[in-house]
């Protein structure tokens, strides 16, 4: 290899992190900004927004803006809230949606094509359209508790988790990763005598390591963001999630470093979350081609 | 034999004392309120307070308080009342309250109309001629200044009694403008969307002789919205940000909040609420000044959050026993000590540490009392005020005056039809 082309390829690296660092700044730059302005007295965050300050830890810093964030709103009830409602539903949905993504990979019955039809069309409906019904339904449903039988479902979890257990999102990603898996080994199990939830439990979902850690990432996204339907189905504060908390930050004086400080501390979880399943998230992205 | 009759009477003359005690302990009916303070621990502290004297000074009703975010309160209270599932008592904002008590949600209010007479006209809520709610504050707006700002540009200091005409405030503007010393000489506040916009500019149409929907009739925007006095006032509204003399709809909230104590604006359209951040600020360079007559007379907005009774409560008058309850002077002036709010008596008022006479704060409760003019009391109203919301930030974009009028008056026109009048 001639200098030249040794040059010219150590300038080409150059330029394309150059370029990454750049777009990764425009990402980072927003949690950095929360995270910093979380440490700020009001009027110091408020003047620092027009400079680069704002991103800086620097001028009068304090975590007072997190102690009157908890006077104010119960956190770790909020987060306890969005955190078992998120992990409850996305355990369910992540069973449940692959096994539908199972039948219609590998199994055949009736109607199965229009049944994905169906599922699939789901995906085109927003939420709001359907909120008002699925209200008014789960006002009138019955539960067999404790306390015996009971009519209506708000102001509990289930609520918040029962609705969005099943998506067609979900189950359309299961079976377009159930149609790459190489259909021998499916076949090899089956002729060693495997049943089919042998097959699902012990062959299928082993391999499926990529497509769950999507799945999960996008319904822990959903679910941990839920605004509408809290607001519409809970009106006890000890069922709110986080999101609903927010809102007991927006005051005609918006107090804005708690505002930061309670935004830091919901998006630890979700954060967290992410980096735990990044390496298989990334994986399933370039094998499926689904972007978050 | 004898120990088993002893028993018996014993047994006998227990049941009854048994029984007295089960009703006492069951006496205190449950009755729910919602309350839309959620995350403002001052507000709090006083509903709590109320809450349990209330439950303290009676044994047939018990209380039993949740408080909603204010910013997602009106979508709870919907829902609730779509799913069947509203609490006995619950506050509603006063433009609000004919809405719901039209859709169903609210039934009229039963307290002696002799007991509030002496109420604030904005704290009183009256729907098809009955009372459906009633407030323990009312809220007003003032231009906000500082004396030294008026004094160095040798500007009238206006009163209750002569307010700034539309000549001398567009004036004052154009003074301020000229000294250099400003970004903008008026902040009416358009960082704040939503409510904001018809509480605190209507009154300027009304002022001009406008307003949002005709309230003879309230079958109609007509002529009102579109008429010349409103195209007037349009055409003013948008001078204001062609001239550079008031930020637009980009206006940052942090300025909107900041701006006047910086420095960046002279004089700011701004709510009762702010007065006690603006005397700690400014001290006795503070100005509360009336709202300016524009041809029509010097008018603000009325009417805050109130507390009402849900339409499914099996306890009406257990409900309005609490409102009654909670309206006495000794809360009013608390929730106006605490946080600013303009007590709707004046017996609160004197009571009051910002409020009696003499004390900073005393001309809003003046400005409340000879200024405040109720939003259009029609169910109507919620999507005239967001009509009227448009329209006012198009024009502000520079939209053409006329046409965005008269499509606004158009748009509440056929809402109107569509819901049959509303009820008028």
């Amino acid at each position: 290899m001639s200098h030249s082309s040794v040059d010219h390829h150590r300038l080409r690296l150059v330029v394309r992190y150059t370029l990454l660092s750049l777009i990764a700044l425009m990402f980072i730059f927003p949690l950095v900004f929360m995270l910093v302005s979380s440490l700020k007295p009001d009027h110091q965050l408020l003047a620092d927004t027009a400079s680069l300050r704002a991103f800086l830890p620097v001028g009068d810093i304090s975590l007072s803006n997190y102690d009157k964030a908890f006077e104010r709103a119960p956190i770790f009830l909020f987060m306890f809230n969005s955190l078992l409602v998120t992990a409850v539903t996305v355990v369910l949905s992540l069973l449940l949606c692959s096994m539908a993504g199972f039948s219609f990979v590998y199994l055949n019955w009736r109607g199965k094509q229009l049944a994905f039809s169906i599922i699939l069309a789901t995906l085109i409906v927003p939420f709001e359209t359907i909120a008002i019904p699925m209200l008014l339904m789960v006002s009138k449903l019955p539960w067999l508790g404790l306390e015996g039988l009971t009519w209506g479902w708000l102001n509990t979890y289930r609520v918040q988790i029962v609705p969005f257990i099943a998506d067609g999102l979900t189950i359309f990603l299961f079976t377009q990763y159930f149609k790459d898996l190489p259909r021998e080994l499916i076949e090899a199990a089956r002729v060693e005598g495997s049943s089919w939830w042998q097959v699902y439990w012990r062959i299928v979902m082993p391999l499926s390591g990529p497509v769950i850690a999507t799945a999960a990432i996008l319904k822990f996204l959903v679910m941990y963001n839920q605004y509408l339907w809290p607001i519409m189905v809970t009106q006890q504060e000890q069922y709110r999630p986080v999101l609903v908390g927010l809102q007991y930050f927006f005051q005609l004086n918006t107090a804005w470093g708690e505002v930061m400080a309670y935004l830091t501390l919901i998006t630890m979880p979700v954060l967290a979350f992410y980096l735990v399943l990044q390496r298989a998230f990334i994986a399933s992205i370039a094998s499926t081609g689904v972007k978050g | 034999m004898k120990t088993k009759i002893m028993k018996n009477v014993l047994l006998a003359s227990t049941i009854p004392l048994l029984s007295l005690g089960s009703i006492n302990g069951f006496a205190a009916t449950e009755l729910s309120l919602w309350y839309h303070g959620a995350g403002n621990p001052v507000e709090a502290k006083i509903i709590d307070q109320i809450v349990g004297d209330f439950n303290a000074s009676q044994s047939n009703w018990k209380v039993a308080l949740q408080s909603f975010p204010q910013e997602s309160y009106n979508d709870s209270v919907i829902a609730a009342a779509l799913a069947g599932n509203l609490p006995d008592i619950l506050d509603v904002d006063g433009p609000v309250m004919p809405n719901w008590a039209w859709a169903g949600y609210l039934q009229p209010l039963n307290i002696n109309s002799a007991a509030i007479e002496d109420f604030l006209p904005g704290t009183k809520g009256y729907w098809d001629g009955q009372l459906y709610s009633l407030g323990l504050w009312d809220a007003a707006v003032a231009m906000i200044t500082r004396k030294s700002t008026l004094v160095e540009a040798n500007i009238r200091i206006p009163t209750l009694a002569q307010p700034w005409t539309l000549t001398e405030f567009n004036a004052a503007l154009a003074t301020l403008k000229q000294t250099g010393k400003y970004d903008y000489p008026f902040d009416p506040g358009l960082a704040w969307k939503g409510e904001w916009f018809p509480y605190a500019f209507s009154p300027f149409l009304q002022s001009f002789g406008g307003d949002i929907i005709d309230r003879e009739s309230y079958q109609t925007a007509e002529g009102v919205l579109n008429g010349d006095e409103a195209i007037a006032f349009g055409e003013w509204w948008q001078m204001l940000f062609q001239k550079g003399y008031s930020p637009g709809n980009s206006q940052d909230s942090a300025d909107r909040e900041t701006g006047l104590v910086e420095g960046k604006y002279a004089i700011q359209w701004n709510g009762n609420w702010t007065a006690l951040n603006m005397l700690k600020a400014f001290g006795d360079d503070v100005l509360f000044l009336p709202a300016p007559d524009f041809g029509h007379g010097p008018k603000i907005g009325a009417a805050s959050w109130q507390f009402g009774v849900s339409a499914s409560t099996s306890y009406p008058q257990g409900a309005a026993d609490f409102i009654q309850f909670a309206t006495q002077d000794r809360y009013m002036t608390a929730f106006s000590d605490a946080i600013g709010l303009i007590p709707p008596t004046k017996t609160a008022a004197a009571a009051s540490e910002h409020y009696r006479q003499g004390a900073p704060m005393a001309t809003f409760f003046e400005l409340s009392a000879q200024q405040a003019v109720l939003r259009p009391v029609t169910p109507g109203y919620v999507v005239a005020a967001k009509v009227f919301e448009k329209a006012l930030a198009d024009i502000a974009d520079g939209a053409d005056v006329v046409d965005t009028l008269d499509n606004a008056a158009d748009e509440i026109n056929q809402d109107i039809r569509r819901n049959l009048g509303y009820g008028h």
